[in-house]
């Protein structure tokens, strides 16, 4: 059955299994493998997607939950101005050492700063948690957030 | 930019002379000059017509930061601005770039000459055709940010205008080639961004994972779940019956390395598809010989063969025993360490297509692409030659892709299906099941302290990982551990116990296990000596000399331990006394390995049990030159808190009936951001020396420091990792 839904503000069907889960839609059907797997479990962030404004495991989302839905992945996260900001946050101070956590980073980053642009350091550890980064590059993940929050802040004024 | 076509290319192969050094083989032949296409100067560099300068990044990428470094050494050389310089990951081709692995911190050693040779001599190149087209001595031109100049004449030319003729100059004697000055870089030791981070924060496609070749097919696996079991019989019918699948391919072959890889491969158009489809598999292995392995069963074999004497000698001098006899003080103490997977985070995957004239084309994150191309043509039966390997960029190494299994499989797996590529990749309970673990270990360790407080003797009963006296892979040690050398009776020897488990090289391998053990057992000497552990260190290092290095490695410099030693307790305020605030404590830990010296303090706080490490300061001396500072940094932070993910988080590893009972990482839990120290402070010692790698050596002494610390805050030593106060 033909399945309906928006990614990165682009309208795309598949027709695939309804139990598909999104991840994999991402990766195989719609050419874009820029969300990781990493568990297939809900439990590293490799495959964070933002689904209708809140960050999601994409392996734990089955495609019928996705469906109508708007998503935004790590190839369209520098569109929304939050997303933007990560983003040049992440680049200026070279968060990434292998990368392969990072798209999941970036997007838990994006959904935190989006719901909550000035987080405390408490607020950064729970909402970015169920991320892992195997490299460890955690200092530089909470630098790049309050950069980003910053940026945020003073575009806001 | 168009690729230069073969009869235009004129490159200078490098070769690998002597183990070392890159030597220039000229192969010139090339069409009349003239038309605007580029030129390659070398194996590694290539001028277009624009003066972009696109340099080969020849190792694997591993997060490192190897692919940003070794192009800086060249463009160093070559001179021209960082902004010009464009990256590509070359394919492996050992004959042509050299050695190309990743693993044992051995990029910067072995390439920081070289590199700067391949670079310098193309420049040579580049100032002779200018010499010769402007008819001046070519010592009379300098050179910069891709041109060369005539200070005279005030003439200027660019390299993309030299390079038609340069690349028909004469190849120099790249030993021979001037160097730049430290003095005089422009690019080395300034803080260069990783060459990928653009395409990663674009989630563009990189990693192994992503590779994606025309008519690409998705393959997953069934594996025995005892390592080294074999396949006995399966039933695929109603696997095929599933949507998607296309094959099923068993493997029985696969022998290399150590251990057999039994596997039955699900073949189709999605993965997702084909690794739900395992659930219809009915298979049946043959685990005899091999089921009777467990946790358990190790730690009651090592409790016994400690109280024996070692099956083996690793190391004596003197008599240990008679030392230790007369000694003031004797301190024993047992110590222990488990099995740990390596958990990249970008699963094992591999991408191979059997071509119809029966060459393989692989895509692979592979650590060692050289020794996978062994493997692999060893399995199959074809020749090393008739493969090609694309090293992608990979999700993280650790070690862990210096193995082939991997790719071996998904070799076996293509030859079944020629002309259709097909990925292999594991799901995360493939990848922590067959992993070649870290190797868990058993110490006794035994210390002489004489009246004066000096270290007199040293005895260690070593139980690991082997079989007729010899250990297995990465379960070894080093002879020449220190302290051993510079003690006059010493005493060390080994005892083993057999596994099924694949072991291999985690990241600091044994250094990770055996810093622990002897900074560890160092710092409850230091306590009967009544000092501290700097001040036994710098006591029991002596004056500065060579102590005799472990075959194909470097000598350990006593000097250059004290001066780490000495940096680190001044950074971090070191004063030897114990913490005075109930529930804090500082511990202290030295590691010397991967050619570099580490000392590192933790101050940490103990609150109902739960032990938060507060701030680390490492003080670090890698040689002469940082070659890029922003990467220097991120490296020591990630490995000092790797480290206390293996001091405190990782869970053993734990084997039942043969079998490794972790999932994913709800058993294998990894290191989360709120489990971070607050800060991870850096300072360098700055030596005459040649300049080393920095992925592993920052790693091992954390461990020691915060069991260190544990100690401080409250009084109990731990001996065992990992460290719980549970």
């Amino acid at each position: 059955m033909a399945i309906s839904l928006t990614v990165n503000r682009k309208a795309r069907t598949v027709d695939v299994e309804a139990d598909k889960p999104l991840l994999w839609v991402l990766r195989e059907d719609l050419g874009m493998p820029g969300t990781k797997f990493g568990c297939g479990a809900g439990l590293c962030g490799a495959c964070t997607v933002i689904l209708n404004g809140e960050a999601v495991r994409s392996c734990q989302t089955p495609l019928s939950d996705a469906a109508g839905k708007d998503i935004v992945t790590i190839e369209g996260v520098a569109a929304s101005p939050v997303g933007a900001k990560v983003v040049e946050a992440w680049t200026a101070l070279d968060v990434p050492q292998c990368g392969y956590c990072q798209a999941g980073q970036i997007m838990s980053a994006t959904a935190l700063l989006t719901a909550t642009p000035k987080p405390s350091a408490e607020e950064v550890s729970a909402g970015m948690a169920g991320n892992i980064c195997r490299c460890a590059t955690y200092l530089r993940i909470q630098k790049a957030i309050a950069q980003a929050s910053t940026a945020i802040s003073g575009a806001a004024a | 930019m168009t690729a230069a076509t073969v009869s235009r290319r004129s490159f200078l192969a490098a070769s690998l002379a002597g183990g070392v050094a890159l030597t220039f083989e000229a192969r010139l032949a090339f069409a009349a000059p003239g038309k605007a296409e580029p030129a390659m100067l070398g194996a590694f560099i290539t001028i277009a017509p624009d003066n972009t300068v696109t340099i080969l990044a020849k190792n694997p990428e591993i997060g490192q930061g190897v692919k940003t470094m070794l192009p800086m050494l060249i463009a160093e050389e070559l001179d021209v601005a960082w902004s010009q310089v464009k990256i590509r990951q070359a394919d492996d081709n050992a004959d042509k770039y050299g050695p190309q692995f990743a693993g044992g911190s051995m990029t910067t050693p072995l390439n920081w000459l070289p590199a700067r040779q391949a670079g310098a001599g193309a420049r040579a190149m580049l100032v002779a055709a200018a010499a010769q087209q402007w008819g001046v001595p070519a010592a009379s031109l300098t050179t910069g940010e891709g041109a060369v100049r005539h200070a005279a004449s005030g003439r200027s030319i660019t390299y993309a205008a030299l390079a038609p003729v340069a690349v028909k100059m004469a190849a120099p004697d790249l030993d021979k080639v001037a160097l730049k000055s430290p003095k005089d870089f422009k690019i080395v030791g300034k803080a260069m961004k990783g060459v990928d981070t653009p395409a990663i924060v674009r989630g563009e496609p990189l990693f192994g994972i992503d590779a994606h070749p025309q008519g690409m097919l998705y393959a997953a696996m069934v594996k025995c779940p005892v390592i080294s079991g074999t396949l006995k019989s399966f039933d695929d019918a109603a696997v095929r019956r599933e949507k998607g699948v296309l094959a099923v391919v068993p493997i029985t072959d696969g022998e290399i390395p150590a251990g057999k890889h039994n596997a039955v491969a699900i073949v189709g158009d999605s993965w997702w598809r084909v690794h739900k489809a395992r659930e219809k598999l009915a298979v049946q292995w043959d685990t005899s010989g091999f089921d009777g392995f467990s946790t358990d069963g190790y730690a009651a074999e090592a409790k016994a063969l400690l109280e024996k004497s070692p099956a083996a000698d690793l190391f004596r001098a003197g008599n240990a025993d008679a030392a230790l006899a007369k000694a003031a003080k004797v301190v024993t103490a047992d110590y222990a360490y488990p099995f740990l997977a390596h958990a990249t985070l970008e699963p094992q995957n591999c991408t191979a297509l059997w071509h119809a004239d029966g060459k393989l084309e692989i895509w692979a994150p592979t650590q060692d692409p050289a020794t996978a191309r062994g493997d692999i043509a060893k399995v199959l039966g074809i020749e090393p030659g008739s493969m090609t390997i694309h090293m992608t960029r990979i999700g993280g190494g650790f070690g862990r892709r210096l193995m082939s299994d991997f790719m071996i499989l998904t070799a076996c797996i293509a030859k079944a299906l020629p002309g259709r590529p097909v990925k292999l990749l594991y799901d995360r309970t493939d990848d922590l099941r067959n992993d070649y673990f870290r190797p868990a270990g058993w110490h006794r360790m035994t210390a002489g302290v004489d009246a004066s407080g000096a270290l007199v003797a040293l005895k260690d009963h070593f139980i690991t990982f082997g079989a007729s006296g010899k250990p297995m892979r990465a379960a070894e040690m080093r002879a020449t551990e220190f302290p051993a050398p510079v003690l006059p009776d010493v005493q060390m020897g080994m005892s083993f116990i057999k596994t099924n488990l694949t072991t291999g090289w985690l990241r600091a391998p044994t250094s990770n296990a055996v810093a622990f053990v002897f900074q560890g057992f160092l710092d409850e000497v230091a306590e009967a000596a009544g000092t501290d552990l700097p001040s036994l260190m710098v006591k029991t290092l002596g004056a500065p000399k060579q102590l005799p290095p472990e075959p194909d490695d470097t000598p350990f410099d006593t000097g250059r331990a004290r001066g780490v030693i000495e940096a680190a307790c001044k950074f971090a305020g070191w004063t030897g006394k114990r913490s005075a605030v109930p529930g804090k404590g500082r511990g202290f830990g030295f590691y010397f390995s991967h050619r570099g010296y580490f000392a590192e303090v933790v101050d940490l706080s103990v609150s109902d049990g739960a032990i938060t490490i507060d701030k680390v300061w490492v003080a670090g001396d890698i040689g002469s030159q940082v070659i890029n500072p922003l990467n220097a940094e991120h490296q020591m932070q990630g490995a000092v808190i790797d480290g206390i993910a293996q001091a405190m988080v990782w869970q053993p590893i734990e084997q039942k009936a043969g079998a490794v009972t972790q999932e994913n990482f709800g058993d294998f839990p990894l290191i989360r951001i709120n489990q971070t120290p607050g800060e991870v402070a850096i300072t360098w010692v700055v030596t005459d020396n040649p300049p080393t790698g920095l992925g592993e050596p920052t790693l091992p002494p954390v461990i020691p420091a915060i069991a260190n610390a544990i100690k401080d805050a409250t009084g109990k030593r731990l001996r065992s990792l990992p460290l719980s106060l549970a």
